[in-house]
């Protein structure tokens, strides 16, 4: 399989080119929150390789929140974040990038500082990326090609389904299977169908995966003398500030929430990103690291097949730690409403996000790290979507299409190379069409 | 602090559907004589909650839109702490797309509800047919006539039957009224009582809190209003009033009707079961799956209730009996906060974490307790059998339709999430291509062109698919209102005054 991977490049804006910026950006889209696929600047559709991208400008609304700790606010740089999940290796999509959007680049970046008309692309966007303290990808290895030819394939049945429904209403479950197979097969050889073969995992991915699926696990047992004593005074810290930490969590500003919406729901999926600053101190700052990077680990070792936990909405995520891990930022490409997203989590997953957002600044109060918190429901809609950022420029390769969608259309496939299916396997499988 | 409800303070519509009063009109009012509008608002004889014996003979409920309040000119701080839903309005532009008011459906047509018909006031009617006109004449007059510019809309007795020709108004969720359930425990089974917050304000929600809603300052003007639960040193405007969601839901009769006698090409027992599946009850009323053998809470013991509604989807888990994009299995899924029961708190931690069953349709939809809506429609037009439906329409046809009203604490979490997550979703419980049966605007999405589909699964064997299906429902009018207290009401009608003089 071929992996994917993400990419973001982030550089701070120069002041006195924000405007201008803003500018070059709406311009990549047919209207706000419609990007063009085939846009001057970047033509996304022309990249075979994103599942989805974004740019925005990084505008922090909660910046004074720190000031409830007794802190002065901090200023930090206004970014332009240009982030996407790709397939293959991120180096080669920059080289790539290069090569087919310069100028569009060039424009776009020429408005961030230390950028100038002599600047090498390549280099300057590799020396301006960051990664991410955790990643999830709905399905590893489901390229962006794999995609389409699923989908493909599905519609392709569905129409051959339709235009011989009297000859499939008498049969049964297994029989369709076979006569789906050897229409498929029919259609493959006349070149109407195209389902390319798995190609081979990258053997320097396969290592460094399963030395991070071992390595890690190796490694908290070998500290857990340490761990345990630590996590210990830990946990009686955290406490303590669990019970003190104010919460921030105002009604938010109508025009802002509105100005949000006007770019959500275009498509089946919405994009959502999301900033604010840990609570200070580095009880909160470990507990943010150790809570994220063993998310990371269960993204990529155990929930990389659809499902998140219990979440099978998403299709991307990602949390970077920004400014000297002062500041984070999350990301995600999500199916539904923006309420359903909240709603799904809270109902599904509350201790998660608990346990992920309560080192944020003014997250609703938590009990033990997992309890409470988002179960004050109202409270925490209203602290996300302060929260919550607008995402100027946002594009998914397959627009229309679910994760729920995508995960149907490779079971598809998958009952189709199955030679042989029982009478459930069958059953279930024809359920799907 | 629980404290019992004062049934003498809420409209009689949350408790009661005023059922056995058939008559009913509503008058959408714009306030022109603010001083009358005051004056007929506190002479006003709204009906209460309280159960009389015998029941009244007549019952009046008003209710008041963001742009009414405006009018009464109630204090801004007091307007802008209602719900972002009630105070942006019905129409916003992103809202239309999330609750699939598109086109046909846009609020650019509607007859009332858009721009400058917004209305202020919802006046509520009800009473025997025979005595309906004369109970608007004694309740309206003079002072009314002075105070309001109206639209009446009338409503038809159907006898309990919907425009379509399908029994209505079965399924409804019960509401604690005594405070009792645990919304804190999770739920494993489904269960039709749900929290008395999620129906009136100020009391706890089905997340076992308070709902927000504006609480305000005792000062002279609110003296007389209760005091929030949740911060009793507030007066609390929310507490025993909910909101209401009011729109005209034009049926096209005929058009559906024909529409499945064209597709079943005149087999009428054919069209009678692909209506059956879109609606996923028979016209009487009955379901599709079967009927429990073990009780569910809050429905029964009364024998039609236990007939008509004590089921859920857990025993169709392929849509056989009951199609998953059938109407009913849109409005309410029946399911609970996990998938497959797990009884032990081990079993519940390990469905929590993702480790519960993986089936492809397993966990798709959300738990339905948060999303449940009090009903309290009434249809409108002439009756028209399904048998009628098939003959040409004649050139002075009636339209008819239904004039759906619900009350909900939470018009985002509630009526929104329904309408665009179960409703008008083309991608309910991972399907693809098809809207609501009856409902569905039909209108294609980014990516998918076709969401005219209706599909029946077979389990052993391939679905058979409706295609083509038209509109058969277009969104005439709405708006969001807000249905205060008796005290509040009173507030309202004075408030303003105050407001204005200082």
């Amino acid at each position: 399989m071929t992996p994917q991977t993400s990419f973001m490049v982030l550089a701070a804006i120069t002041p006195e080119r924000e405007a201008e910026l803003r500018e070059l950006l709406d311009s990549m889209n047919n209207a706000p929150g419609r990007v063009n696929p085939n846009n001057a600047l970047i033509a996304f559709a022309e990249f075979s390789m994103i599942h989805v991208a974004r740019l925005l400008v990084l505008k922090d609304n909660s910046l004074d929140d720190i000031k409830v700790y007794g802190l002065p606010r901090r200023d930090y740089p206004l970014y332009l974040a240009f982030l996407g999940n790709i397939d293959g290796e991120r180096d080669a999509f920059y080289e790539e990038l290069a090569r087919r959007a310069p100028n569009g680049l060039r424009a776009l970046f020429s408005c961030c500082e230390g950028f100038t008309s002599e600047t090498p692309l390549v280099e300057w966007m590799k020396k301006h990326s960051r990664s991410s303290i955790a990643g999830y990808t709905n399905w590893m290895g489901r390229t962006v090609t794999r995609v389409r030819e699923e989908a493909n394939l599905h519609e392709s049945i569905d129409r051959y389904l339709q235009s011989n429904a009297p000859s499939f209403a008498s049969l049964q479950a297994q029989e369709v299977h076979t006569a789906v197979q050897s229409f498929v097969a029919g259609e493959r050889a006349a070149g109407r169908l195209e389902l390319s073969a798995e190609t081979p995992t990258p053997l320097g991915w396969r290592l460094r995966n399963l030395l991070h699926k071992v390595g890690l696990p190796l490694l908290a047992l070998l500290l857990l003398p340490i761990l345990i004593p630590v996590g210990l005074i830990f946990a009686v810290r955290l406490r303590r500030l669990e019970k003190t930490d104010p919460e921030l969590c105002f009604r938010i500003d109508q025009e802002y929430s509105d100005a949000l919406a006007r770019l959500e729901d275009h498509d089946v999926t919405n994009q959502f990103t999301a900033m604010g600053s840990l609570k200070p101190g580095t009880v909160r700052l470990w507990t943010a690291t150790a809570v994220l990077r063993t998310v990371d680990y269960a993204a990529r070792h155990i929930f990389n097949r659809g499902r998140l936990a219990r979440i099978r909405t998403i299709h991307f995520a990602r949390w970077v730690f920004l400014d000297d891990k002062k500041r984070m930022v999350f990301f995600s490409d999500y199916d539904g409403s923006f309420e359903s997203y909240m709603d799904d989590f809270i109902n599904k997953s509350g201790f998660g996000l608990n346990v992920v957002f309560s080192n944020g600044i003014g997250y609703p109060r938590t009990n033990w790290l997992i309890f409470d918190g988002c179960a004050d429901e109202l409270k925490y809609k209203e602290f996300l979507r302060r929260h919550t950022l607008p995402t100027q420029v946002w594009y998914k390769a397959y627009p229309g299409l679910t994760a729920a969608d995508l995960e149907r259309n490779t079971r598809i496939r998958r009952g189709l190379e199955s030679s042989r299916l029982n009478d459930a396997e069958a059953r279930a499988w024809v359920g799907l069409l | 602090m629980k404290s019992e409800v004062d049934f003498d303070d809420v409209q009689g519509i949350v408790r009661f559907g005023y059922g056995r009063l058939k008559g009913a009109s509503y008058a959408l009012a714009r306030i022109k004589n603010l001083e009358a509008a005051r004056s007929w608002l506190l002479s006003a004889s709204v009906s209460t909650a309280i159960e009389r014996n015998p029941p009244p003979a007549t019952a009046l409920q008003v209710a008041l839109t963001v742009e009414g309040l405006r009018a009464l000119r109630v204090p801004d701080a007091v307007i802008g702490a209602f719900s972002h839903e009630f105070v942006s309005g019905m129409t916003q532009e992103s809202r239309s797309r999330r609750l699939g008011d598109l086109e046909a459906n846009s609020p650019s047509n509607w007859v009332w509800g858009s721009s400058a018909k917004v209305p202020h006031l919802l006046a509520m009617f009800f009473a025997p047919p025979e005595r309906l006109d004369s109970f608007k004449e004694s309740s309206t007059g003079a002072v009314w006539n002075d105070a309001f510019e109206v639209n009446w809309l009338y409503t038809a007795d159907l006898d309990g039957i919907e425009p379509f020709g399908f029994v209505d108004g079965i399924s409804q969720p019960k509401v604690d009224w005594e405070q009792q359930r645990n919304m804190l425990e999770g739920q494993i089974d489904y269960g039709n009582v749900v929290a008395l917050g999620e129906f009136l304000l100020g009391y706890r929600n089905e997340y076992g809190k308070y709902t927000d809603r504006p609480l305000v300052d005792a000062d002279a003007a609110t003296a007389e209003l209760l005091n929030a639960e949740d911060a009793p040193e507030k007066k609390d405007i929310g507490r025993n009033g909910t909101y209401l969601v009011m729109r005209d839901l034009q049926q096209d009769v005929r058009g559906f009707w024909q529409f499945l006698n064209k597709h079943a090409h005149g087999d009428l027992a054919f069209m009678e079961r692909l209506a059956t599946a879109m609606v996923g009850r028979t016209r009487t009323g009955d379901p599709l799956v079967p009927i429990r053998r073990e009780p569910i809470s809050g429905i029964g013991p009364d024998a039609d209730e236990v007939r008509q509604n004590r089921f859920t989807f857990e025993s169709d888990p392929e849509g056989v009996s009951c199609p998953f994009g059938a109407h009913v299995r849109r409005a309410n899924p029946r399911n609970t906060d996990y998938p497959g029961r797990p009884a032990t708190l081990l079993s519940k931690v390990v469905t929590m974490l993702g480790f519960g069953p993986k089936g492809f349709r397993d966990d798709l939809i959300s738990s339905v307790r948060y999303h449940r809506i009090l009903r309290r429609g009434r249809e409108y037009g002439p009756g028209l059998s399904p048998e009628d439906a098939l003959g040409p329409a004649p050139s002075n046809e009636p339209s008819r339709g239904l004039h759906f009203i619900c009350l909900n604490a939470n018009i985002l979490r509630q009526f929104e999430f329904l309408q665009n997550a179960w409703i008008a979703n083309t991608k309910f419980a991972a399907m693809s291509g098809e809207s609501d049966p009856l409902l569905g605007n039909r209108q294609a999405i980014w990516g998918c062109p076709v969401t005219t589909d209706f599909n029946i699964p077979k389990g052993d064997g391939v679905r058979q698919r409706v295609s083509g299906l038209e509109q058969f429902v277009t969104v005439r009018g709405g708006a969001y209102f807000f249905l205060p207290s008796l005290r509040v009401l009173r507030y309202f009608a004075q408030a303003g005054a105050s407001n204005a003089k200082s």
